[in-house]
């Protein structure tokens, strides 16, 4: 079966900066799988290659076998990608922020309607969708991106940190959205996060990413069984512990670029 | 690096019926050729149009500012009769001006929302739709044309208002309606430009703000070419406000005017500013 998305040797600079050195990468139809890695350690700038936000090298990045770099716009129409800002359009209804999508990705008007409805039935907006997008919480804004991303029917949903700045609830009612949807779809979906503790409990797979390298690749239940029978004393190491010991000493300096965090912040201040 | 931890998953009321999502399951059929470029520019000037019903404030702010032009400086200079309008009053000369000044004041500072647009992440998301870049950059474009066009019908209420007797022919003003989103495009694209290079709303804004008024006095919308000074002149050859001005007069007020002309530059001048914008319009993304 062809995957769904395979990155091959993926580098990426900027200037200086190596921000992704040479990632090896495939994600299997059907999936959730989590990109992890403290902030800075390339997953976004990994995405955007992947979005062909940023130009990639023939052959580093193909989805569903279209290659990124010479087919963008059949890539493109495989995609859904909800970035990491807060992205819905706050002077428009939450269905016209949806609607634009659905335009911009050629639905016919005859069943334009009908798969804004749906998206937004999928992320659970459908009573609120007439209201103002500026009204909304954070966590139904993120639903509203989510329902911007579904409405084209994309094959592989690419979503960067979508629950940053959520409080408990509202991530864990973003995370069974997205699970409804793969399970109603089928879609890939391809996740970044910081937060170790939500791809345990929610990805099939996940790789481990700090300073633009892959350290460690498999299901969290696997890794995690695999550190406890290195370690060989009885403990219960969590997906932090994993990540604690393949991306060695210097974790704690981590925190990414004064532009990382500042989107970090912006958006979590944004969803208040 | 974990935050709060995760609540155990709940079957939450609102989640999606089994079976009811079927259309999120079957890709459209992708538009292709020329048939991209005018669905791009309907959508982006849809959401114009709906964000300016949900919101009416700049509509009414925008027309101070022509309306003092028109009743200050069109009235003191029609009693004063110190620049000579060929046989028109200066109220009527100056309309035309007034039209197409305040609507590239729109255009000018049209950059400023993309770069809002790419600080909130609505740019990057348009950006991943499979949209050519010279598409979107129109699209944009004619959404300020669309702003532009409702600036000028205000405007020419307040003319009409104020005795400035105008052509009411429909396929004028449908040359008018032309003339004026073409202007936009073009003055929206090189905000757009200017955008792509300096990449920050407040270096935008000094640009713009040091741009317009020499945009505007180095064109004929105040006094005809004849007064001018030669380097001036020549400047204002260039400048295709000036272009702008002579079709709206001549459309409006039946001057004489270089129609032809005038249209010529305008559609040139807006594709070249599509067109180096679109170039531009990756550096936003980054």
């Amino acid at each position: 079966m062809t995957n769904a998305l395979t990155c091959d040797g993926l580098r990426y600079s900027f200037g200086d900066t190596l921000a992704v050195a040479g990632l090896d990468l495939s994600v299997t139809q059907g999936e959730i799988f989590g990109l992890l890695g403290p902030n800075g350690a390339g997953k976004t700038t990994a995405i955007r290659c992947v979005t062909t936000l940023l130009p990639v090298q023939p052959g580093m990045v193909r989805v569903f076998d279209r290659d990124a770099a010479e087919d963008r716009m059949a890539v493109r129409r495989l995609l859904g990608y909800v970035p990491q800002q807060l992205s819905a359009d706050a002077r428009l209804t939450g269905r016209e922020n949806v609607s634009l999508f659905a335009r911009v990705f050629d639905i016919p008007r005859r069943e334009r309607a009908a798969r804004v409805e749906q998206a937004l039935e999928a992320v659970g907006l459908t009573d609120v969708a007439d209201r103002m997008a500026a009204t909304f919480s954070g966590g139904m804004i993120r639903r509203l991106e989510l329902a911007q991303a579904l409405v084209s029917a994309p094959r592989l949903l690419m979503l960067d940190e979508p629950t940053i700045g959520l409080d408990p609830i509202a991530r864990t009612s973003v995370w069974e959205h997205i699970q409804a949807v793969r399970a109603a779809t089928g879609m890939t979906v391809l996740v970044t996060t910081h937060y170790m503790d939500e791809a345990d409990q929610y990805c099939d797979r996940v790789a481990l990413m700090h300073q633009g390298l892959i350290r460690a690749m498999g299901a969290p239940g696997e890794l995690t069984a695999e550190l406890r029978e290195r370690r060989g004393d009885g403990s219960a190491p969590t997906l932090e512990d994993v990540f604690r010991e393949v991306a060695g000493s210097g974790l704690d300096e981590e925190g990414g670029k004064f532009r990382d965090v500042r989107r970090t912040r912006n958006t979590a201040r944004r969803l208040g | 690096m974990s935050g709060v931890p995760v609540t155990p998953p709940a079957a939450s009321a609102d989640l999606p019926r089994t079976g009811g999502l079927d259309l999120l399951a079957t890709p459209p059929t992708p538009r292709t050729g020329w048939r991209v470029l005018p669905a791009r520019v309907i959508a982006m000037c849809v959401v114009e149009l709906q964000k300016l019903s949900h919101d009416r404030t700049e509509l009414y702010t925008r027309a101070i500012q022509p309306a003092l032009w028109l009743l200050i400086f069109g009235e003191t200079f029609t009693r004063i009769r110190a620049i000579p309008t060929g046989g028109v009053p200066y109220l009527d000369y100056l309309a035309p001006g007034i039209i197409a000044q305040s609507t590239m004041f729109i255009a000018i500072f049209y950059g400023i929302q993309i770069i809002w647009e790419r600080d909130s992440g609505v740019l990057t998301k348009l950006l991943v739709t499979p949209t050519p870049r010279a598409a979107l950059v129109t699209g944009k474009a004619f959404a300020a044309g669309v702003k532009a066009v409702i600036q000028a019908v205000v405007v020419v209420l307040i003319a009409t208002v104020l005795g400035v007797g105008m052509t009411w022919n429909p396929l004028r003003l449908l040359g008018v309606l032309v003339t004026v989103v073409l202007g936009s495009a073009f003055f929206s694209c090189l905000s757009m430009t200017i955008a792509g290079i300096v990449l920050t709303r407040d270096r935008l804004m000094g640009i713009g703000q040091a741009i317009t008024m020499p945009l505007f006095f180095a064109s004929n919308a105040l006094y005809p070419l004849a007064v001018m000074p030669g380097w001036l002149q020549a400047v204002s050859a260039v400048n295709p406000l000036s272009y702008q001005v002579d079709a709206l007069r001549g459309l409006l007020l039946g001057t004489p005017a270089n129609l032809p002309l005038d249209a010529g530059v305008l559609v040139l001048a807006a594709v070249l500013g599509i067109a180096v914008s679109s170039s531009l319009l990756g550096r936003l993304a980054r």
